[in-house]
């Protein structure tokens, strides 16, 4: 988020805006010290039921979409400049290597190069047609996955835990490309569920498909 | 009481067996009215299934699942969520302007998305998890 920061302080007078949505089923405490560190000034929402998700068809976080002042998407949901790097580091040290982080934040710059280079002059929009082929179709599958979500979600307020992790089950069973609902889930059943061995195991599945879809903007390099 | 969830929020309805309610309620929760030709929203009419309607009550369930639309209650039946169909999402995902939503920001000011008209925003999403 500190980069989302320093952009938007450098773009603010140009009409643009970042609203950034916490999809954070334990509500706004826990996104709070988050968001207080980043001292955000553009908006910081919190979205317990990850709708915006599920309005936009987003699998994972961080994931954007670019609308422009007459309110068109110009970009639909894609990784928000995150790459495959993590795969690759040291998982009992949590350590990358130097040139992967070099990359990493190489591929990050180049995404927000993008947001610049949209802001300023218009680059990077998508004309209509490749909008429309490049949006998400939401299947029956995703449709019901999302109601046995917002019914997890209730039953979980109402102190139904064991309900409601069979709801969240049921929706990651539908919906199997939302990494947004499996790891919310896990981390809801045990703070730190949403990295665990079981995660890595998940990741590890994906062979050579990606966990973080690279950006077609110019200059990402992917991991 | 019983808690129905659909897209425009979540509410306290009087509901009898199921998911009967008023037709009033029904307005005020899934935005459809009753009408003679069937239940109404814009310029899209829908004919009723057969036993869904009686004295001004209607079998909301019964006609969520008659639009192919996700319907599910808790275990115990004081809580429903009636979500949109996949055929709805896909025709809002791509309309004309990019789907709305309102969502409280960290001090729990209201903020609409539509609201900012007139810049280019980046809509990004994150979590601590």
């Amino acid at each position: 988020m500190p980069v989302w920061q320093s952009l938007y302080d450098e773009l603010k007078g140009s009409g643009f805006m970042v609203v950034s949505v916490a999809q954070e089923a334990r509500g706004c405490e826990h996104a709070r010290p988050f968001i207080e560190q980043a001292k955000a000034g553009y908006w910081t929402l919190i979205d317990a039921e990850h709708r915006v998700s599920a309005l936009y068809g987003m699998v994972n976080v961080p994931q954007a979409v670019w609308i422009n002042e007459a309110g068109h998407i110009v970009r639909p949901a894609e990784t928000a400049g995150s790459t495959d790097h993590f795969r690759r580091m040291d998982r009992k040290t949590r350590t990358h290597t130097p040139e992967a982080l070099v990359a990493r934040k190489a591929a990050q710059d180049a995404y927000l190069n993008a947001v610049r280079a949209w802001v300023r002059e218009g680059a990077n929009a998508l004309d209509e047609a490749s909008v429309t082929s490049r949006q998400p179709r939401i299947s029956e599958e995703m449709a019901q996955a999302q109601a046995h979500f917002r019914l997890a979600h209730w039953l979980r307020g109402a102190g139904r835990d064991a309900e409601a992790a069979r709801h969240f089950a049921e929706a990651s069973r539908l919906y199997p490309e939302s990494w947004s609902f499996w790891r919310q889930a896990a981390d809801l059943e045990q703070i730190g569920g949403a990295v665990s061995e079981k995660y890595w195991a998940r990741v590890d599945a994906l062979g050579d498909r990606p966990y973080y879809p690279p950006p077609d903007v110019p200059g990402f390099k992917p991991a | 009481m019983t808690t129905v969830i659909s897209e425009s929020g979540s509410f306290e309805v009087h509901t009898g067996h199921g998911l009967w309610m008023s037709a009033s309620e029904c307005e005020r929760v899934t935005g459809w009215t009753a009408k003679p030709q069937g239940m109404c929203k814009a310029d899209e009419c829908v004919p009723l299934p057969a036993g869904s309607t009686r004295d001004g009550q209607v079998d909301v369930a019964a006609f969520w699942r008659w639009r192919s639309a996700p319907v599910l209650s808790s275990d115990a039946g004081d809580a429903w969520v009636l979500g949109e169909s996949a055929q709805t999402r896909n025709q809002i995902l791509l309309g004309e302007t990019a789907p709305d939503f309102t969502l409280p920001d960290v001090a729990g000011t209201p903020r609409t998305l539509s609201s900012l008209r007139g810049n280019k925003v980046v809509l990004v999403t994150w979590a601590s998890w």
